[in-house]
C-alpha cells in the first residue's frame, strides 16, 4: 500500500516530489490544479482502508505529529488525530487552553518550543489569518494549516472536493473534476476560511461558484475571486448542482451582523421548499458543525440521497492521511521524494 | 552646547522657497547670519565645503511616536513633534514640560498635547497649561474623537489658544478592529477590514467642525482619493485645514501586505493602488502640506505576531528624506517643494521659527547629496527598532552633514 506505486500516480502526475513540491500545506492558494488532483487521488486508497475492519497502516511509524490547536476544535482535531494514528504516527495534541499561550508566551516562541521537540509534522489551527505561515517560516518540519483565522482551511476544501467527487462518481459521472458544475456557497462568507479555500479549490477544479450572503456577511471585493456574489438565496439556488451551507460564525462577529437567527432562517435557511429551486438532484453539503433550523433544516440535512454531510466527515480522515503521507515522504526517504 | 566660532558653509546649493541658489550660508551664535551667492567666510570663520550638496533646512518631523535621536539625525531631522501617545500620555503640563526639554541641545522636541485626558476622547485635557509648558499643538493621538460635541469644543478651545489640532482621520465605529482596507487583498488574506470611507467620514466631519469653529485643523494622514478631494474642496472654500501623509502611503499599496508581513501593518492601513496614485497627485497639486515619518519603532514583541495581532506602525525617520526625494526624481514635485513639505510647512503649523533658510532663524541645516544611492537595510538601521516596509529597497538621497543651532552633529 505504498502510495507511490499506484498506477494512476505514475501515469497522470509528474514523478516523485514534482507531483507535490511543497514542504507545507498552508492554503489552496499555493496549489496548482494538478496538485489538488494528486492529493485527491492519493486519498482514495485511504478511503478504502478506512472502510475495512482493520484500519491501520504503519507508513508513519516512529514519526511524531503535533496537533497545535490555538482555537477550539472537535471535529478537525479528532480527524487529524485519527488520520495520524491510522498511519502509525505518534500523535500529540496541544490545546491552547492548556498551553503557555495563556502565560504570555508569543506564538513564535511556542512554535520554536514545539520545533525543538523535533516533530515530523505540525498541524496548526489559529484564530489569526496568516498565523500558520508565520509558524511555518520558523520551524524545520512540514506544517499543515488546519484553519487560520478567516484566511484558509485547505484540508476542508480538499475533503469537500473528495466527497463531492465520490458522490458524482456514484451517480455515474466518471469525470475527474467539476467542469460544468454550478456550486452555490451560502452563509457567513465574510468570516469563513472554509468559503475562501473552497472558492479557490472548486474553481481550480473547473466549477463556477456563486456565493450568497446578506451584505454584512459578504466580503468586499469577493467578485475579483471570480465568483458571482448574490444576496437573494432563491436566485443563488437556481439550477445549482451543489449547495454548500455555512454556519454563522458568531464567535468571530464584532457587533451585530444580522437581526436574529429566526430572520436569518427566513432569508437564508435551506428548507426543502427552497431546495426545489436548485437542480433536480442537487447535492447538499455542510462543513459542520450545523445549526439545524438556522442555516439548514433537518429534513434537508438528513436526506440520504442528496446530503453528503456525513461523507464529508468520512473523507476528512482520508484527505488528512493523504496530506500527512505526502508531506512526510521527504523525511521518510521515500524514493523520489528525499 | 553652544556654537563657538562662526561657520560658513560654502559651495552648496541653497534650498530656498524661490528655488535652488548656488552659494554659501554663514552661521553665527547658533543662528543663520547670512546666506546667498555672494557670502564669503569672514576672518576666523570655520569653513565647511559643501562640495555641491544641497544646503537645506533641517527636517521638522510632524507627528512621531518616539524620540529616536540617532534615527532622526540619520534622516536629517533636527526637530520632531512628539505625539501624545506616550506611556503615560502627554495630558499633563509637567510631562509636556519634561518632553519639551528632552532632546536638547541637538534635537528639539515639540510636544503635541493630548486633546483629552488619557486620550480617551471624553474629557478635555488642560490644554492652555500644557501650551505654557511647551506644547506646540494638540492632538487626538492614534485615534479620532468619536463624540462630535467634544470635538467641536476641542476645536473652539484650540482656536482660542491658536494651537493647531492634529487629528487621526478614521471613523472609529466603522474602522473597528480592522487591520486592512476592505478590498481584494483583505478578502484574499481573510483580514478584518474596513472600507476606505472610514477616512472620508472622519475627514468630512472634522472639516465641518473646523469650519464652524475657525480652528486650525491638521489631518496628520490623508490616504484616500476621496479624503484628498474633501481637503482640496475645503481649502478652496477657505477652511483652515492642512493635511499630511507618510511615505508608506504614497510608496505602497495594500498589495504589499500580501505575504502577511507585519511591517506593512499601519494605521490607517495601506490603501488601494488607486488611492496611492491619488496621494501622489495630491502631493503634486499642493493639496498635501506635510510629509512626515510617523516614526513608530516597534520591536519583535509587537511585530513578530500574526498580522492582525501585530501593532501598527513603522520606523520611518531614516527613510523619510530619501522617499520624498524619490518624488522629486519622479517629477511629482521639485526640490524646494520637497523641503516645504518636510520642513517649512510643519514648522509653520507648529509656529516655530524654523524649517526655512532665512536670516535670524536657528541654524538647523542639513547638507544633502540628493543622488547618493544606498540600500535600506534592516540590519544596519539606527532606529531603536527596524520595522521598515522598505527593507532592501534601493533609494537615493543621503544626509552628509547636519547642524543643529550651528553645532555640527556627528552622524
Amino acid at each position: 500500500m505504498t502510495s507511490t506505486q499506484s498506477p494512476t500516480a505514475q501515469s497522470r502526475f509528474p514523478a516523485g516530489r514534482l507531483a507535490f513540491p511543497h514542504r507545507d500545506l498552508t492554503g489552496i492558494g499555493q496549489l496548482e490544479r494538478h496538485e489538488i488532483l494528486y492529493l485527491l487521488d492519493q486519498a482514495e486508497q485511504w478511503v478504502e482502508l478506512n472502510r475495512q475492519s482493520t484500519k491501520h497502516a504503519d507508513l508513519l511509524a516512529g514519526l511524531t505529529i503535533i496537533n497545535a490547536f490555538f482555537e477550539n476544535s472537535t471535529r478537525t482535531l479528532l480527524s487529524f488525530e485519527i488520520a495520524g494514528k491510522r498511519l502509525g504516527a505518534d500523535v500529540v495534541n496541544m490545546h491552547a487552553a492548556q498551553s503557555s499561550v495563556k502565560k504570555g508566551e508569543t506564538l513564535i516562541d511556542t512554535a520554536i518550543t514545539l520545533n525543538a521537540m523535533r516533530p515530523d509534522a505540525i498541524v496548526i489551527r489559529h484564530g489569526s489569518s496568516g498565523a500558520t505561515q508565520l509558524i511555518a517560516d520558523k520551524v524545520d518540519c512540514p506544517v499543515l494549516n488546519a484553519g487560520d483565522g478567516q484566511h484558509e482551511h485547505p484540508t476542508q476544501a480538499l475533503l469537500d472536493a473528495l466527497a463531492l467527487r465520490h458522490k458524482l462518481r456514484e451517480r455515474g459521472d466518471s469525470g475527474d473534476d467539476f467542469t460544468g458544475l454550478t456550486i452555490t456557497i451560502c452563509g457567513d462568507i465574510l468570516h469563513s476560511r472554509v468559503a475562501r479555500s473552497n472558492i479557490l479549490c472548486l474553481q481550480a477544479m473547473g466549477a463556477s461558484v456563486r456565493v450568497c450572503a446578506p451584505p454584512a456577511l459578504m466580503p468586499s471585493g469577493i467578485d475579483v475571486l471570480g465568483v458571482e456574489p448574490l444576496h437573494d438565496f432563491d436566485a443563488a439556488l437556481r439550477n445549482a448542482d451543489v449547495v454548500m451551507m455555512l454556519r454563522l460564525q458568531t464567535e468571530r462577529m464584532e457587533g451585530q451582523f444580522i437581526p436574529s437567527a429566526r430572520e436569518y432562517h427566513h432569508l437564508y435557511g435551506l428548507t426543502n421548499a427552497r431546495l426545489a429551486f436548485a437542480a433536480g438532484d442537487a447535492i447538499v453539503m455542510h462543513p459542520g458543525p450545523m445549526n439545524r433550523g438556522v442555516e439548514i433544516d433537518s429534513d434537508v440535512a438528513d436526506m440520504l440521497d442528496r446530503s453528503i454531510i456525513t461523507q464529508q466527515v468520512e473523507m476528512g480522515v482520508a484527505i488528512r492521511m493523504a496530506c500527512l503521507d505526502i508531506l512526510t515522504r521527504r523525511v521518510r526517504g521515500v524514493e523520489g521524494w528525499a | 552646547m553652544r556654537q563657538a566660532p562662526p561657520i560658513t558653509i560654502t559651495r552648496g546649493k541653497l534650498v530656498t522657497p524661490a528655488g535652488l541658489i548656488e552659494g554659501s550660508i554663514r552661521l553665527e551664535a547658533g543662528r543663520i547670519a547670512a546666506l546667498g551667492p555672494d557670502i564669503n567666510p569672514q576672518v576666523d570663520d570655520k569653513t565647511h565645503d559643501a562640495k555641491g550638496a544641497l544646503i537645506a533646512p533641517g527636517l521638522v518631523d510632524l507627528g512621531v511616536f518616539a524620540i529616536d535621536k540617532p534615527a532622526f539625525h540619520f534622516g536629517g531631522i533636527t526637530r520632531a513633534a512628539l505625539m501624545p501617545d506616550q506611556s503615560p500620555p502627554l495630558d499633563y503640563p509637567s510631562r509636556v514640560n519634561f518632553i519639551a526639554k528632552s532632546g536638547k541641545p541637538d534635537l528639539w522636541v515639540h510636544p503635541l498635547a493630548a486633546a483629552t485626558c488619557g486620550l480617551q476622547g471624553s474629557e478635555l485635557a488642560e490644554i492652555a497649561l500644557m501650551k505654557d509648558a511647551g506644547a506646540r499643538g494638540v492632538s487626538t493621538g492614534r485615534r479620532w474623537i468619536a463624540d462630535s460635541g467634544m470635538m467641536l469644543r476641542l476645536l473652539q478651545y484650540a482656536a482660542m489658544l491658536d494651537l493647531v489640532v492634529v487629528t487621526h482621520a478614521e471613523d472609529a465605529a466603522l474602522a473597528g478592529e480592522a487591520a486592512a482596507t476592505a478590498g481584494e487583498i483583505a478578502t484574499r488574506l481573510g483580514l478584518p477590514s474596513a472600507p476606505a470611507e472610514a477616512e472620508t467620514l472622519a475627514i468630512a466631519r472634522d472639516i465641518a467642525l473646523a469650519e464652524l469653529s475657525g480652528a486650525r485643523l491638521h489631518i496628520r494622514q490623508v490616504t484616500t482619493a476621496r479624503g484628498f478631494q474633501l481637503v482640496r474642496e475645503a481649502k478652496v472654500r477657505g477652511v483652515n485645514v492642512t493635511c499630511g501623509i507618510t511615505p508608506a502611503h504614497f510608496m505602497l499599496s495594500d498589495l504589499a501586505m500580501a505575504d502577511f508581513r507585519t511591517f506593512t501593518r499601519l494605521s490607517p492601513p495601506l490603501r488601494s493602488e488607486a488611492d496611492r496614485q491619488a496621494a501622489r497627485t495630491a502631493i503634486g497639486e499642493g493639496v498635501v502640506d506635510v510629509i512626515a515619518s510617523g516614526h513608530d519603532p516597534r520591536g519583535p514583541e509587537a511585530k513578530r505576531l500574526p498580522f492582525a495581532d501585530a501593532a501598527p506602525g513603522m520606523a520611518g525617520a531614516e527613510t523619510l528624506l530619501a522617499m520624498t526625494l524619490g518624488l522629486v526624481r519622479d517629477e511629482v514635485i521639485d526640490t524646494p517643494r520637497a523641503f516645504e513639505l518636510l520642513s517649512s510647512k510643519p514648522a509653520h503649523l507648529l509656529n516655530v521659527d524654523a524649517g526655512v533658510l532665512v536670516e535670524g532663524h536657528e541654524a538647523d541645516i542639513a547638507l544633502i547629496d540628493p543622488d547618493a544611492p544606498w540600500f535600506v537595510d534592516r540590519s544596519k538601521m539606527e532606529a531603536t527598532a527596524s520595522n521598515t516596509p522598505f527593507d532592501r529597497q534601493g533609494v537615493q538621497g543621503r544626509v552628509r552633514a547636519l547642524f543643529k543651532g550651528g553645532v555640527r552633529i556627528a552622524l
